[in-house]
């Protein structure tokens, strides 16, 4: 168990409030709110360019908010230094959407990674922690491939086998399910459930595929306009009434959200003076 | 005016590349000690980056020393002295062509080779992963790769003269009929250890600036299949460049 679970208390694992941050003119967060509880799934959800992923960045320290804090376990996300970030990360284990295997290592070497840089443990060891990572993901016969030869939802499993090796308290899934068959994208939903209650982990899993998340999350935060708009079981949110949360569970295109990134006026744009060059 | 302006802007941007290029160097000088306890990853790139370079090195240092023969022949016996083709082939590799065109190789095959793997890497997100992993890309992929392109250009050079010595023996004493005796006792009695220090300091300096910049470039890339192109190319633009100018700053300060 690491240092994230250490001082669990009645807090929940992750706590953002107030939550502030821009790229350029776009005010990506404005004033979010958000607790992840310990042991349980958590599904962020939004439409494309919400901040899901700007959010989890957050989360992991790879960016730093303008406002409001950041707190995962004992850490103060936004103030901690490189070492003391380093150090948090080591529980944390991270699925990439297109895996980010390492291409000059084969898939042992990718799951043994980690163990590698940050133990000393004996090659039998490292070896047995390995094969059974690489056998729950159902790729122990790949062992030797190089990721070149994988395929995508298979790249996809090996980098959740090397995700969980260092047994983290929490692990953070950025789009599992994009670009899965039917197949794979079972295997994928079993294993994110499977993995939380067989290690007693907490699951963030980023998605906009809804009908997924209702067979993986505990409980479900919908962003929007840089605030969290709705929040609750799975459930409850496709029976939501509010107009936000209804647009998007339900696919609607016309609703307060608004489908266009800002831009100037349209008929400004197309027959302005710039137009005219 | 704008001609002015644009050479200045560049001018400028030229600084900042070569200030953040020192800070880098900097933080991989930091890093050297503890990296160099990876041994394993070193010699792993050492070899990387020798295994690249050897075949073209060994080919090119045989026809310059050849052609260096041909020439230094031709020079030489308007001057009656073809007995001393041993020493000036021997010197002109081993003070200057050995080192420049051996780094010039290197920048075009191992040097592009390790700009686009570090820039692919970081445009495939596995720079990112390995941070997410809490590990240290500068510590891991860029620093091994430096110090592996650090040790194997002198090593390379070295082989690069050697058979440079080699093409031009063939030239002079097989085919022109140079006095085998002469030709070696000559080179033996007039290269002296100040000379090929000044070939091997300039092999060390050299691979340190090769290396930096292609770590530099590949690590600074922008993460696209464009930037990691632009990344090589400026790899060997840059390197060829800075082998020239710092060649004659170290010729000159040595002489
Ligand atoms: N590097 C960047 N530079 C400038 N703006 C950025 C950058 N990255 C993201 N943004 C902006 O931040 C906003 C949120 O982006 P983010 O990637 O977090 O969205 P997302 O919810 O993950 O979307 P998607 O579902 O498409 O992945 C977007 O408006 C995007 O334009
Ligand atoms: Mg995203």
């Amino acid at each position: 168990m690491g240092t994230l679970r250490a001082d669990r208390g009645d807090r929940p694992l992750v706590e953002i409030r107030g939550l502030g941050f821009r790229r350029g003119a776009v005010k990506v967060f404005d004033g979010l709110d958000l607790d992840i509880q310990h042991g349980r799934v958590t599904a962020i959800m939004g439409s494309s360019g919400a901040g899901k992923t700007t959010l989890l960045r957050m989360i992991t320290g790879q960016l730093r908010p303008d406002a409001g804090s950041v707190r995962v376990g004992p850490y103060d996300v936004a103030t901690l230094s490189v070492d003391r970030l380093y150090e948090m990360r080591r529980n944390i284990g991270m699925l990439f959407q297109n895996g980010a295997l390492l291409t000059d290592l084969d898939v042992f070497e990718n799951v043994a990674f980690p163990l590698r840089e940050h133990t000393r443990l004996p090659e039998r060891l490292i070896r047995h922690i390995v094969l059974t990572k690489l056998e729950a993901v159902g790729l122990r016969g790949a062992a030797r491939l190089l990721p070149q030869a994988l395929s995508g939802g298979m790249a996809r499993r090996v980098a959740l086998a090397r995700a969980v090796v260092m047994d983290p308290d929490l692990l953070i899934y950025d789009e599992p399910f994009v670009g899965l068959d039917p197949i794979s994208m079972g295997v994928v939903v079993r294993l994110i459930r499977r993995l939380n209650e067989a290690l007693g982990i907490t699951s963030i899993v980023i998605s906009h595929d809804i009908h997924e998340l209702r067979d993986v999350s505990d409980h479900s935060f919908l962003l929007g306009d840089g605030r969290v708009i709705g929040e609750g079981a799975h459930r409850e949110l496709m029976a939501s009434e509010a107009p936000l949360v209804r647009q998007f569970m339900h696919g609607e295109a016309d609703g307060p959200v608004a489908f266009h990134y800002p831009a100037p006026d349209y008929a400004d744009d197309l027959f302005g003076p710039e137009s005219r060059g | 005016m704008s001609v002015l302006r644009e050479l200045g802007e560049s001018f400028v941007s030229f600084l900042r590349i070569l200030g953040d290029m020192a800070l880098f160097l900097l933080r991989l000088v930091m890093y050297t000690p503890r990296g160099l306890l990876r041994f394993r990853l070193v010699v792993h790139q050492v070899h990387n980056t020798g295994a690249l370079s050897l075949v073209i090195i060994m080919i090119s240092g045989l026809f310059v020393g050849m052609v260096l023969a041909l020439q230094g022949f031709d020079l030489l016996a308007r001057f009656n002295s073809e007995d001393a083709l041993g020493t000036a082939a021997a010197l002109a590799l081993i003070k200057e062509l050995g080192p420049v065109v051996t780094a010039l190789l290197f920048a075009g095959r191992a040097g592009t080779a390790l700009a686009s793997e570090i820039g692919l890497m970081k445009a495939t997100e596995q720079l990112s992963a390995m941070e997410m992993m809490a590990v240290d890309p500068m510590r891991r992929v860029v620093l091994p790769r430096f110090l592996g392109g650090v040790i194997a250009m002198p090593l390379l050079v070295a082989i690069f003269t050697a058979i440079g010595i080699f093409g031009a023996w063939l030239v002079g004493v097989v085919m022109m009929g140079v006095d085998a005796g002469s030709f070696w006792s000559q080179m033996q009695a007039n290269v002296s250890g100040d000379e090929i220090f000044e070939g091997v300091f300039k092999s060390v300096v050299f691979g340190i600036a090769a290396s930096l910049i292609a770590v530099y470039e590949g690590y600074r890339a922008w993460p696209t299949a464009e930037g990691v192109g632009r990344a090589t190319t400026r790899t060997v633009v840059l390197t060829a460049v800075s082998v020239l100018i710092l060649d004659y700053m170290i010729t000159a300060a040595l002489l």
